[in-house]
């Protein structure tokens, strides 16, 4: 496993067994109860439940540890200055990317892309320069990538996909040229669950010198995250879709790219030296973290990469793997049901729509069942406009799941179905 | 079941089947464009007021039962009305659905089939849009509704 999202190999009825119930157990809010029923929560895409492990860490950061980082000379600050970067260190080691100063903390995966926005795209981003996004993009890589066109009058294209939801890679050199400085793609689709082959994008880009900036957000919550394998210039996460908490995520950039970038943000922490004259900036990876920065979430975040790193991860996919199988088997047993995004290559995301019966009524449903899902266009506009429709349910599932919940969630497919007579 | 039932009436699955009124209206001279972007929900209502009298009424939009249901009703309910019962039952309706005291059921008659919105907090706004989107084309606002 290197990009922590390929599916285990089609022999995974081999593979060790995948003990949810043990993991549900690490999840305290799984066993809370909704309507009077136990609680199934399918809306992982959206955001994850937090282990214990993550909770009593900001529980005990707050309790033993809280101090400002990088400034005192005081021992309680420097222990909360190691814990904040032990945080960093683990996300390096999840993302593997070489070196902890390659990881920038961020609000989330959106502020991720708005910093390369902000800083590659007005520095290295021209007059009748051209922005490659894809099909499938949250409106998180379109927006600050239209915001940066318009500013300095470049243009953004668009690498569609075929009605599975798999991009067109054929259509992807004739859309790469020396006006291209960077394409932006998504690594895992939130709304139809395609992976995408990033290395085979990267490698296409390479060829023509153009970076390549992943969103990694639906991506890093199924597994490991291998940066220098796919060789990717920048990769963005969010904390809480991989089991942390909110406000925190990662940024990961080439060092020889990050250095070269002017700063994100100005203020303390950010800076080697002010004058009213000139500053300078600190080394990486502060240069871009201007102010105190989110202490707890970066201890947080630790703590779930600590707690992910102990899992099985072969038998997480073929868990994964099992669940979708079944999740997907179900729903196409209901009559009238559709579903959004058959890409062969998928995570654990089930996006469907019921004839007759509008998605937000199947949610509505489904929550008087204690079943947590999503509808709605997922921040997905276009990808709903290619299909047709205004919006799908969505079924999202993490390694706590069961084939349970599936069925659970099915009983109320067709409950909405019986309902609305359809 | 039951509570579902309660959202859910006879009534609104069958307007949302067969919507009424469903269409643009010749020689409208109100028209206004509703909108939940987060949720999806769209609509348009046209209306031709004849002195102060709801000559006619139609709407066209894509959402969930409970938004394309209570336009449907709505249309059915203030056609050939004085608009000043009209603004009198967008108020009743308001107050019904966001659960501000009892329901005034001389006044709603057949919308009294959305009560049982107000159980259901997330459904509020589509049973709303409808009525905002109606009001707003009476007031001639030219900015789109929404409720979200």
């Amino acid at each position: 496993m290197t990009t922590g999202v390929e599916r285990v190999p089609s022999g995974a009825a081999t593979a060790p067994a995948f003990d949810a119930e043990r993991v549900r157990a690490d999840f305290p809010l799984l066993g809370r109860s909704m309507r009077g029923k136990s609680l199934v929560y399918l809306d992982n895409a959206a955001t994850s439940q937090k282990p214990r492990h993550v909770i009593d860490a900001i529980h005990r950061f707050y309790e033993t540890l809280n101090a400002n980082v990088h400034r005192g000379v005081y021992q309680l600050s420097e222990e909360a200055t190691t814990a904040y970067e032990w945080g960093r260190a683990m996300v390096a080691r999840y993302v593997n990317a070489p070196s902890p100063a390659e990881v920038v903390f961020v609000r989330g995966a959106t502020e991720g892309i708005n910093l390369v926005a902000g800083t590659f795209g007005r520095s290295r981003i021209g007059a009748g320069d051209e922005v490659l996004v894809t099909a499938m993009e949250h409106h998180s890589n379109i927006v600050p990538w239209q915001l940066v066109c318009e500013e300095r009058g470049a243009t953004l294209r668009v690498l569609p996909m075929d009605t599975h939801g798999v991009l067109a890679l054929d259509r992807l050199p004739g859309l790469l040229s020396k006006r291209t400085k960077l394409v932006a793609v998504v690594h895992v689709s939130n709304s139809l669950g395609t992976i995408n082959d990033v290395r085979a994008i990267v490698a296409a880009a390479h060829e023509r010198d153009i970076p390549v900036l992943v969103d990694g957000a639906q991506a890093a919550p199924h597994g490991p995250v291998d940066v220098q394998a796919l060789d990717c210039d920048f990769y963005v996460v969010s904390g809480h879709k991989m089991f942390g908490p909110t406000g925190i995520g990662a940024l990961y950039g080439k060092r020889a790219l990050l250095e070269a970038l002017p700063p994100y943000q100005g203020g303390g922490e950010m800076i080697a030296s002010v004058t009213f004259e000139k500053t300078t900036y600190a080394p990486l990876p502060m240069k871009f973290e201007a102010g105190t920065p989110n202490i707890e979430g970066a201890v947080g975040l630790g703590a779930a990469v600590d707690y992910l790193r102990a899992l099985d991860w072969t038998a997480v996919a073929g868990h994964e793997r099992d669940l979708l199988a079944y999740a997907e088997g179900r729903l196409r047993e209901i009559p009238g049901v559709r579903l959004i995004g058959t890409a062969p290559e998928k995570v654990s995301v089930v996006s469907f729509v019921l004839e007759g019966v509008h998605p937000h009524d199947i949610g509505t449903i489904a929550d008087q069942d204690g079943v947590a899902i999503r509808t709605g266009h997922h921040c997905t506009q276009p990808v709903m406009d290619f299909f047709g429709v205004p919006a799908t349910a969505r079924a999202s599932f993490a390694f706590y799941n069961t084939r349970d919940d599936v069925d659970r969630l099915a009983a109320s497919v067709w409950k909405a179905r019986e309902l609305f007579g359809a | 079941m039951t509570d579902l039932r309660e959202l859910y009436q006879q009534v609104i699955l069958d307007h949302n089947r067969s919507p009424r009124n469903f269409r643009q209206v010749p020689n409208a001279n109100h028209t206004a464009d509703g909108d939940n972007p987060l949720c999806g929900d769209r609509i348009t209502v046209w209306v031709r007021v004849d002195g102060d009298v709801v000559d006619d009424i139609g709407f066209q939009g894509t959402g969930c039962a409970i938004s394309q249901a209570s336009a449907s009703l709505m249309t059915t309910a203030v056609r050939g009305k004085p608009v000043a019962d009209a603004e009198r039952l967008f108020a009743a309706f308001h107050a019904m659905v966001t659960g501000a005291g009892e329901p005034d059921r001389a006044t709603l008659g057949k919308l009294l089939a959305f009560a049982g919105v107000r159980e259901f907090p997330a459904r509020v706004k589509c049973a709303n849009l409808p009525w905002h989107t109606l009001h707003a084309a009476l007031q001639d606002t030219t900015e789109p509704v929404t409720t979200e």
